[in-house]
């Protein structure tokens, strides 16, 4: 396995807080990689980094061998990390099939080329039907399954979902876990924060556990969910 | 069939518009009616360029005027100076716009929303003031077009607007179509997913900055295009004219009244507003300083309270209301 991500001794202050501190993790390509942690945690921040949205204080960030560290977003896409939104953000004015259009260009500034692959991704994320609506009219699941779409579009090496399954019932919950499978099967990475455990514990292949911006843990499903200082962030002493 | 409908009634539509636009002025001979058709079509091509930045790419400028001053100077300096036809001149003032749009663009990019709005504004001051007291570009006094060969060489007419109104309409018609491929790239698509929301835009790659002064360049080489026009029209140029806090508020206005974003939105904004104007200067006749101002802030209450999308939005509004009992039938 060839190593996608590597973070090194990553640090994220804000004033006198640090968000993040000396976090370090690998990622290796198609792998799902879990991220957990109680609110608060600096979860959400340790993913602005990676996406680009923060500039980290501290540490390192390489992503196909390349030192990637404080790259803008925008450039992060062009190699490959693309990202969903905790609130999803999809543009009001434009159509589902528009939305995922504007991802696919990154790849092919091509109108007709974009719809073509706009299309395939609506396709595979389930909202076909959906194409011609205006991205406000979705519920809650299918934007955030156009925001996967979106994503998608961008031909990333890397998905990196925030919470992408709050909010969901437990039979949408199901369709994300399987759909997140068949991302995989495309070869494509993902870092996923979740708190929904139900839906992350059964897919993820390795996780990583946050708590007061530090790594308390990593290791399998099975692994984390037998450590005493995971169960002592999440339940208490 | 039904998909061809509305692109076929749509063509109809735009072919009598245009029809009804070219032969308007052989019917109205009066020279002051015949100006102020001129004024629709010239706050319409102004409006329509500034909807680039403003409307789709959702930037908002208040400091268009700018761009329009500039184009106004660099044609008529260059024709005093160097003798260089206005036609050249106005492509020169297009791009020295363009140029200056992009500096200036650069830092206030970085501001957002309104604050971005109140740099504009900040430029726009501070190159009137800059002109006002710069003797070589005529200073406070302005300048005058140098009185040429009438004709199209030169784009002067002294003896008829009709040359003028033409002008004028071929510059929207030019500005229109410019939109109108800009609206069907990517770079449509782009200026919309910036103004919807930039944080998405940027995660799919899309550099706010770059694509933002895109728009500005591209919004200001043809407000310039105006602004190079006005000077042909009036023969006369001085900062209060070309570059007046009034006319950025105006470009707007037109604009945010017509429909922010839609192609056609600023050409009825411009056939409204201007039209309302002409009414109430008629009607308080030449004391009626500021009732102009006292217009646009009701239009702009209105407009903001009830019709957030402008006519555009208003008359879709209607078309849906009326399309609605007959698709169900």
């Amino acid at each position: 396995m060839s190593r996608l991500l590597v973070v090194e001794n990553l640090g994220k202050r804000f004033g006198g807080l640090a968000a993040n501190e000396a976090i370090s993790f690998e990622l290796q390509a198609g792998q799902i990689v879990g991220l957990i942690g109680p609110n608060g945690a600096g979860k959400t921040t340790l993913f602005n980094c990676i996406a680009g949205f923060y500039q980290p204080s501290e540490g390192t960030i390489h992503f196909l061998g390349k030192d990637i560290t404080g790259h803008a977003s925008a450039q992060m896409a062009h190699l490959g990390i693309a990202r969903t939104f905790q609130i999803v953000r999809s543009f009001g004015s434009l159509t589902v099939l528009e939305n995922v259009m504007v991802g696919a260009m990154l790849r092919n500034k091509g109108v007709g080329a974009a719809r073509e692959r706009a299309l395939a991704a609506l396709e595979f994320c389930g909202l076909a039907g959906r194409i011609a609506m205006t991205a406000s009219n979705l519920t809650v699941a299918e934007q955030r399954r156009l925001e996967l779409a979106r994503a998608l579009a961008t031909e990333p090496k890397l998905l990196l979902l925030d919470e992408i399954m709050a909010g969901l019932t437990p039979s949408e919950v199901h369709e994300a876990v399987h759909l997140i499978k068949e991302i995989q099967l495309r070869g494509i990475a993902c870092l996923i924060v979740e708190h929904v455990m139900e839906g992350i514990m059964p897919i993820a292949d390795h996780m990583i556990v946050l708590d007061y911006g530090r790594k308390i843990a990593e290791g399998t499903p099975a692994e984390i969910s037998r450590n005493p200082a995971v169960l002592a962030a999440y339940l208490g002493e | 069939m039904t998909a061809h409908r509305p692109n076929t009634r749509r063509n109809a539509t735009l072919a009598l518009a245009l029809a009804v636009a070219c032969i308007l002025p052989l019917v109205v001979t009066s020279p002051s009616h015949q100006n102020f058709l001129i004024l629709i079509l010239m706050f319409a091509q102004v409006g329509v360029a500034w909807n680039i930045l403003g409307g789709y790419a959702g930037q908002v400028s208040l400091g268009h005027v700018a761009f329009f001053g500039i184009g106004a100077y660099t044609s008529t300096m260059l024709f005093i100076h160097a003798g260089i036809s206005p036609w050249l001149g106005m492509l020169a003032g297009g791009l020295v716009s363009s140029c200056f749009a992009v500096a200036i663009g650069w830092p206030c990019f970085r501001l957002k929303g309104h604050y971005f709005s109140m740099a504009t504004i900040a430029v726009a001051e501070i190159l009137q003031v800059l002109f006002t007291n710069w003797e070589s570009v005529g200073g406070a006094v302005g300048l005058n077009v140098p009185l040429a060969e009438q004709g199209w060489a030169n784009m002067v007419f002294n003896t008829s607007k009709l040359p003028y109104y033409y002008i004028a309409l071929g510059l929207l018609i030019v500005t229109l179509l410019a939109n109108w491929a800009i609206e069907r790239s990517f770079l449509g698509y782009y200026f919309r997913a910036i103004k919807d929301e930039p944080d998405a835009a940027s995660s799919l790659g899309i550099s706010l900055t770059r694509y933002k002064l895109v728009a500005i360049a591209i919004s200001s080489f043809f407000t310039a295009l105006g602004g190079s026009f006005y000077a042909q029209k009036e023969l006369y140029i001085d900062p209060g004219s070309v570059l007046s806090t009034s006319l950025s508020i105006k470009m707007a206005l037109v604009t945010i009244l017509g429909g922010v974003g839609s192609l056609f939105g600023p050409v009825l904004g411009s056939t409204l507003l201007t039209s309302i104007e002409e009414v109430t200067r008629q009607a308080f006749g030449g004391s009626g300083m500021g009732t102009d101002l006292i217009l646009y802030a009701a239009i702009i209450i209105v407009v903001a309270v009830y019709y957030p999308t402008g006519i555009v939005g208003w008359l879709r509004q209607i078309r849906r209301r009326y399309a609605k009992p007959e698709a169900r039938g």
